[in-house]
């Protein structure tokens, strides 16, 4: 059957997901992936300013679903690495533009001759999140270590585990803030794994860097310095390709992670 | 270390992490199984109501709450008998008094 399809959804908004999408596919593209991403957003597109695509847009989701044109011509190659591409969403249009059963056939048409299709969901547990939802194999929550985004997690969630047939729900925590878990004003990765069980696919720590990337249309896995949530974001895209690669958390009170991880001189949380 | 000492004699105010872990703790509760605090204590009251039909039951120590395992919650319920009625042996009968 091909790709692997995975959403990248959250509930509550501005938790990262765009930035997610955007850094885990070009990580993916760089491990030989051939990779996909599409934004499932439709009127509040932001994926292709994110990755720096913006100004190559032709045709968009909307143009391919409602036949004004073919696939192939809505896709914009990222010339920066091997085997990228993204569908972007429209820009002028509402999300009732698309239905499920659109992006199932869409996804379809794309399985064949990709490794992976991200889909960057919209916020919200409505109609965009549907859209989204529906072609996935698997899907990647992300929150932030903060009441509403985990609460919003947990709904989210819950509504996956209530479709009929069952998906795969992973948890990536974002923006993490070691020095504030530290000092007990920020829950900890421990915390919102207990409260949310689900499998933990990665931590990424809050990082500067990301806006500075987004300034530029430069995802920072693109960059060669490396950065902390760079770092993230590559070995999370490794665990997506099924690489064992240790979740090091050093956010944990002197927790044995911690202890662990310097010993084994590791930097920071991913 | 410290600091766990300072709880374990609940001197030390809790943190705001605490904090947050606790109040989402609680609101995941309503929110996972739609039941409102308020509703959860009519039950309970149902629930009493329906066991004393049957049991004796110290009604003063009855707990019944939701409780959260990995991504299931249980109505977990705590209904302690009356202590007397459990612990009184039985009164002695003739039959009793007969055996050799
Ligand atoms: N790890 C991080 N560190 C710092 N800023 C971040 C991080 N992740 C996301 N952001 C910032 O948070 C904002 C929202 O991110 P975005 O990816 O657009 O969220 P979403 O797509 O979920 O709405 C952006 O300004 C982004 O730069
Ligand atoms: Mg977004």
């Amino acid at each position: 059957m091909g790709a692997r399809v995975i959403t990248i959804t959250s509930g509550k908004g501005g938790v990262g997901k765009t930035t997610a999408t955007a850094n885990l596919a070009v990580s993916l593209a760089t491990l030989n992936k051939k990779v996909v991403c599409v934004d499932a957003d439709i009127g509040l597109r932001n994926l292709d300013v994110v990755m720096g695509l913006e100004n190559r847009i032709v045709y968009d989701l909307v143009d391919v679903v409602e036949g004004r044109c073919k696939l192939r011509q809505a896709m914009v190659k990222d010339k920066r690495v091997p085997d990228l591409y993204l569908l972007p969403a429209a820009q002028t249009r509402d999300k009732t533009a698309v239905s499920p059963q659109d992006m199932v056939a869409l996804t379809d048409q794309l399985r064949e001759d990709y490794d992976l299709i991200l889909i960057d969901s919209p916020a919200g547990i409505e109609w965009g999140f549907r859209n989204a939802l529906a072609p996935a194999d698997e899907v990647i929550v992300i929150t932030n270590p903060e009441v509403s985004a985990v609460r919003d997690a947990d709904r989210i969630i819950g509504l996956i585990e209530a479709e009929e047939r069952r998906i795969p729900v992973s948890l990536m925590i974002n923006r993490v803030k070691p020095e504030m878990v530290r000092r007990g004003d920020m829950l900890s990765v421990n915390d919102v794994m207990e409260i949310l069980s689900i499998r933990l696919l990665g931590v990424v720590p809050e990082d500067q860097e990301i806006l500075i990337s987004s300034n530029k249309g430069t995802p920072l896995t693109l960059e060669d310095h490396k950065t902390p949530a760079g770092e993230a974001f590559l070995n999370i895209a490794r665990r997506v390709t099924g690489e064992n690669v240790p979740l090091i958390s050093l956010d944990q009170k002197g927790g044995v992670l911690r202890r662990l991880a310097r010993m084994f001189g590791s930097s920071d949380s991913t | 270390m410290a600091s766990f000492l300072e709880r374990l004699i609940g001197r030390r105010d809790p943190s705001s992490a605490e904090l947050a872990r606790e109040r989402l703790k609680l609101v995941l509760v309503t929110d996972r199984s739609d039941l409102s605090p308020d509703k959860l204590e009519r039950m309970q009251g149902e629930i009493i109501q329906v066991i004393r039909k049957y049991l004796e039951i110290d009604e003063t120590e009855v707990a019944i709450k939701l409780e959260q395992r990995d991504r299931k919650t249980y109505l977990v319920a705590d209904v302690p008998l009356e202590q007397d009625r459990i612990y009184k042996p039985p009164p002695k009968t003739d039959e009793d008094e007969a055996k050799p």
